[in-house]
C-alpha cells in the first residue's frame, strides 16, 4: 500500500532523512519509535506531503505521491491525519468538524455527512458532544474527534502523529483505546508513538529511527526483547 | 460667550443630509477596501512572486503618500488622461477605497498569519482544496483576531471621509463648511456636524461588538 524508496529529506543542510526504505501492506500496523530529532515526525509527514521529499519516491496505491500529475488533493483524501496537538477546527462544532472535508471535498450531501459522522461520534464515545465546540472538550475527547474527523473521509491509511504526546497522563487511555479498536478493524496505520506498550502491544512491525536514519525494523516481540543494533538497545534500556 | 444655536435651526435638514451623503460613499468605500485588501492579503501570503510584489509595491504606494493627495489625483488626473468627467462621488469611493485597502490588506496578512500553522495543515490533510480551506477555515478564524483592528480601519475611514469635502462633495463637512459661511458663523455648525461623526463612529463601534460577541461564540 505504502511504497518509500530512498527517501531524503532536507532543511537546507540539515539531513533530516536518509537513504530510507520501507513498504507498508494492507492491513498493517506500524509503529515508528525513536529519539526526539531522529527524524520520525518528518518521515510520516512526508507520506502525505505535508513536507516535501528532498529526494526519492513515495507511491500509495501505487500512486506517486511526488510525481506532479497527480492531484494531490485526491491522494491525500484515502490518507487520514491525526495531529499530536489535535487542530480541531476551533470555530465548528463537533459535528461540522466531522462533516466539513466530506462535503467540501468530496461532495457528500449534508445529510449523509451528518449520518455517517454521528455513527463515528458514537464509536469514538462521544455522540453527546456533537454540538460542542472543541475549545470545551478535554484533551482525550479532542484526539477522539480528531480521529473520528479524519475517519468520517473513509480513508485507506491513517497516520498518526504522536498522537498521546499533548495528552494528560489519564486520557491517554481513552485514545489508545479508540487506535486499537480501529487496528482490529482492519485499517492499514503508520503511528509515530512514545507509548512502547502500544507499539509492543499492537503493532505488526516496529521501525526504529535515529538520526534520520531507519536503523532498525522488525516485529515488536523480536525488537523489544532482542534488538539486533546497538543503538536501539541503548534507546530501550532508557524508555522502557 | 458669542454662541447662538438657533440660527443653525434652518440648516439642520440641509446638514442631516450630508449624513446620507457621508454614509453613501463611505459603505462603498469599505466594502471595496475590504474585497480589495482581502485580495491583497492573499497575494501576500500565496506563493506567486509577482502578485507577491504587486501587492508589495501597491501597499508601498498607498500607506506612502497623503491620502488627500490621491484623492485629488483621481479626481483631477482622469478627465486630464482620459477624458472622462469623473464624478467627486466616484473619484471617493476610489480614493478611500484604494487607500484602506492597502492598510486593510496588512491586517489581513497578519491576521491569517497568526491562525495556528497546524490549521492549514489540518485542512491540507483532509484533502480540502486551497480556495475552501482559505475561505472556511483560514479567514474566519483570522477576522475573529482581526475584528477590532479592523473596526478601528472602518472607524478611522469615517471621520477622514471629511477630506472630501476639499474637492467639493456635499458631504457633512463641507455643509458645515456652506452653512458657516453663509451665516458667518461657524463655530455652530461645526459643532454640530462634530456630535454627528461620533454618533456614527458610535454606531460603527456598537456594530463591531456585536459582530465580536457572535464570532465569540465558539469560545
Amino acid at each position: 500500500m505504502i511504497d518509500v524508496k530512498n527517501l531524503y529529506k532536507k532543511f537546507g543542510t540539515n539531513e533530516v532523512l536518509s537513504d530510507i526504505s520501507t513498504a507498508v501492506t494492507k492491513g498493517e500496523v506500524v509503529s515508528i519509535i525513536g529519539p526526539s530529532g531522529s527524524g520520525k515526525s518528518t518521515f510520516l509527514r512526508c507520506l502525505n506531503l505535508l513536507e516535501t521529499p528532498t529526494s526519492g519516491t513515495i507511491e500509495i496505491n501505487g500512486k506517486s505521491l511526488t510525481a506532479s500529475k497527480n492531484n494531490i488533493h485526491k491522494i491525500r483524501q484515502q490518507i487520514g491525519m491525526v495531529f499530536q496537538h489535535f487542530h480541531l477546527f476551533p470555530h465548528l462544532t463537533v459535528l461540522e468538524n466531522l462533516t466539513y472535508a466530506p462535503m467540501k471535498a468530496k461532495g457528500v450531501k449534508k445529510a449523509e455527512a451528518e449520518t455517517k459522522a454521528r455513527i463515528l461520534l458514537e464509536r469514538v464515545g462521544l455522540s453527546e458532544k456533537e454540538e460542542a465546540y472543541p475549545n470545551s472538550l478535554s484533551g482525550g475527547q479532542k484526539q477522539r474527534v480528531a480521529i473520528a474527523r479524519a475517519l468520517a473521509m473513509e480513508p485507506e491509511l491513517m497516520l498518526f502523529d504522536e498522537p498521546t504526546s499533548a495528552l494528560d497522563p489519564e486520557m491517554v487511555k481513552e485514545v489508545l483505546d479508540v487506535m486499537k479498536d480501529l487496528a482490529k478493524s482492519g485499517m492499514t496505520m503508520v503511528v509515530v508513538t512514545h507509548e512502547m506498550g502500544f507499539a509492543r502491544e499492537v503493532a505488526d512491525r516496529v521501525l526504529f529511527l535515529d538520526h534520520g536514519v531507519l536503523v532498525e525494523e522488525g516485529q515488536p516481540a523480536e525488537f523489544f526483547s532482542n534488538p539486533k543494533t546497538e543503538r536501539a538497545k541503548d534507546f530501550l534500556d532508557k524508555v522502557l | 460667550m458669542n454662541l447662538d444655536f438657533s440660527q443653525i435651526i434652518p440648516y439642520i435638514p440641509f446638514m442631516l443630509e450630508g449624513i446620507w451623503a457621508t454614509l453613501k460613499f463611505v459603505f462603498f468605500a469599505i466594502i471595496l477596501g475590504a474585497i480589495l485588501g482581502t485580495l491583497l492579503a492573499l497575494f501576500k501570503i500565496g506563493s506567486i512572486k509577482p502578485l507577491r510584489w504587486f501587492a508589495g509595491a501597491y501597499t508601498s504606494i498607498f500607506r506612502g503618500t497623503p491620502l488627500i493627495l490621491q484623492l485629488m489625483i483621481i479626481y483631477y488626473s482622469t478627465p486630464q488622461l482620459t477624458g472622462y468627467d469623473i464624478s467627486a462621488f466616484l473619484s471617493a469611493i476610489l480614493a478611500f477605497g484604494l487607500n484602506s485597502s492597502a492598510y486593510i490588506s496588512e491586517i489581513i496578512r497578519a491576521g491569517i498569519q497568526a491562525v495556528d500553522k497546524g490549521q492549514m495543515e489540518a485542512a491540507q490533510a483532509l484533502g480540502v482544496p486551497y480556495r475552501s480551506m482559505m475561505k472556511d477555515i483560514i479567514l474566519p478564524q483570522a477576522l475573529k483576531n482581526i475584528l477590532p483592528a479592523l473596526m478601528n480601519e472602518f472607524i478611522t475611514l469615517t471621520k477622514e471621509s471629511a477630506i472630501v469635502s476639499t474637492i467639493g462633495y456635499l458631504d457633512l463637512m463641507r455643509r458645515a463648511q456652506v452653512v458657516g459661511s453663509d451665516l458667518f458663523r461657524n463655530f455652530e455648525p461645526l459643532l454640530f456636524v462634530g456630535l454627528i461623526y461620533w454618533c456614527m463612529v458610535m454606531g460603527l463601534t456598537m456594530i463591531g461588538r456585536v459582530f465580536e460577541r457572535r464570532l465569540k461564540q465558539s469560545d
